[in-house]
C-alpha cells in the first residue's frame, strides 16, 4: 500500500474486513446489516435448496412451468434469498435431451441455490472435457445415456447461472416431495449424474 | 414498443459466425468469448438479455450494454469426437457475432 508505509499481508483479516465494511457503509455503499444478510445467505445455499426446486417441479405442473421461465422466480418463491445473485436459467432434460453443465472459462456454477461448486467442477479436467469428450466424462461417472438420447453441454460463460431440471426416475412413483428432494444431489443438477443412479 | 435496438436483435434460428478474433494477442484483455468457438458457425437460440460488457467491466472502464445470446454449435463439428447430434450451447455477446 503505498504512502503507509504498510504491507497489505500485516493486516490481520479481521481489521481488514473491519475497515473495509466501515468504508462501504460511510460511503453509504453497503449497511452492516446488508453484508450480514448476504454472509447468511452464502452461508445457506446449499444443494438441498436446489432440491427442493427440482422436487416441487415434478410434483407441480404450475410450478414447474415457473422454473423454466425463471429460475431465479422460481427460487425466491420457495423463500432461497437470490439478491444479487445472477439470473438462474433452468435446462430442461426430456426423454430424448440431456444436459451437463460447465464453465471452461472459469467456474460459473448456480452458487445461489446449489452452494460452492464441487472441487472437481473447477478442474482444468472436467472443464475441457465437458465440451471436447462429454460422451466419455459421463461415461466415468457411470451416466450412460440410452441410445438416441441427444446432448447439450452448456457452457457458462456469461451473466447467466445454468441448473438442469433432470427426469424424474420412474422408481420413484408415489413419493412425497420431501422424499423426491432428499434423491436430487448437486451432480444430478449440472447433469454429471442422473437421479436415482448410483454414481461409478 | 420495439425500438430500434430491438429491432436490431437477432431472432431465434438466425445463423451466426463467432468472430476469428483474438483480443488478448493484442494485449491485456478480459474475454468471456472461449477460445473453441472463434471463428465457428452457431445458430441463435434465444436472446437472454442486456448485460454490462465484461471486456470493460474487468477493467473498471465505463461499460456499454450488449445483447447476450444462447447460441447453440454442433460439438462434433468443432471436437472432431462426439456423437452427431450433440451440441454446445454457449452464452455469446452480439458484439462477438456477426452473420453467417
Amino acid at each position: 500500500m503505498a504512502g503507509t508505509g504498510l504491507k497489505l499481508e500485516q493486516i490481520p483479516g479481521e481489521r481488514l474486513l473491519g475497515a473495509v465494511a466501515a468504508l462501504l457503509a460511510e460511503k453509504g455503499i453497503t449497511s452492516p446489516a446488508e453484508i450480514a444478510q448476504q454472509i447468511a445467505a452464502t452461508d445457506a445455499a446449499a444443494p438441498a435448496q436446489g432440491a427442493r426446486m427440482i422436487a416441487k417441479a415434478w410434483t407441480d405442473a404450475d410450478y414447474r412451468a415457473a422454473l423454466l421461465a425463471d429460475g431465479t422466480r422460481a427460487a425466491e418463491m420457495l423463500g432461497i434469498p437470490m439478491r444479487g445473485a445472477p439470473p438462474l436459467g433452468v435446462l430442461e432434460d426430456t426423454e430424448d435431451l440431456h444436459h451437463l453443465v460447465v464453465c471452461t472459462l472459469c467456474s460459473c456454477y448456480p452458487r445461489a441455490v446449489l452452494g460452492y461448486p464441487p472441487f472437481w467442477y473447477k478442474s482444468a479436467a472436467y472443464r475441457a472435457r465437458a465440451v471436447r469428450d462429454p460422451r466419455g466424462l459421463l461415461a466415468e461417472w457411470g451416466t450412460m445415456l440410452a441410445p438416441g438420447i441427444r446432448l447439450r453441454v452448456v457452457d457458462s460463460t456469461a451473466d447467466y447461472r445454468w441448473m438442469v431440471l433432470p427426469l424424474r426416475p420412474a422408481a420413484s412413483e408415489g413419493w412425497s416431495e420431501q422424499q423426491l428432494a432428499s434423491l436430487v444431489r448437486e451432480t444430478d443438477m449440472i447433469g454429471v449424474t442422473l437421479p436415482g443412479h448410483s454414481a461409478a | 414498443m420495439s425500438g430500434p435496438k430491438e429491432a436490431r436483435r437477432l431472432p431465434p434460428g438466425s445463423l451466426v459466425r463467432v468472430r476469428d478474433d483474438w483480443p488478448e494477442l493484442r494485449g491485456k484483455a478480459h474475454v468471456r468469448t472461449p477460445h473453441y468457438l472463434r471463428g465457428r458457425r452457431g445458430r441463435v437460440v434465444r436472446y437472454l438479455g442486456d448485460f454490462k460488457n465484461p471486456e470493460e467491466l474487468a477493467f473498471a472502464r465505463p461499460a456499454a450494454l450488449l445483447p447476450l445470446y444462447h447460441v447453440s454449435f454442433e460439438q462434433p463439428a468443432i471436437w472432431h469426437e462426439g456423437d452427431a447430434g450433440d451440441e454446445l450451447l454457449v452464452e455469446v455477446y452480439g458484439s462477438w457475432l456477426e452473420p453467417a
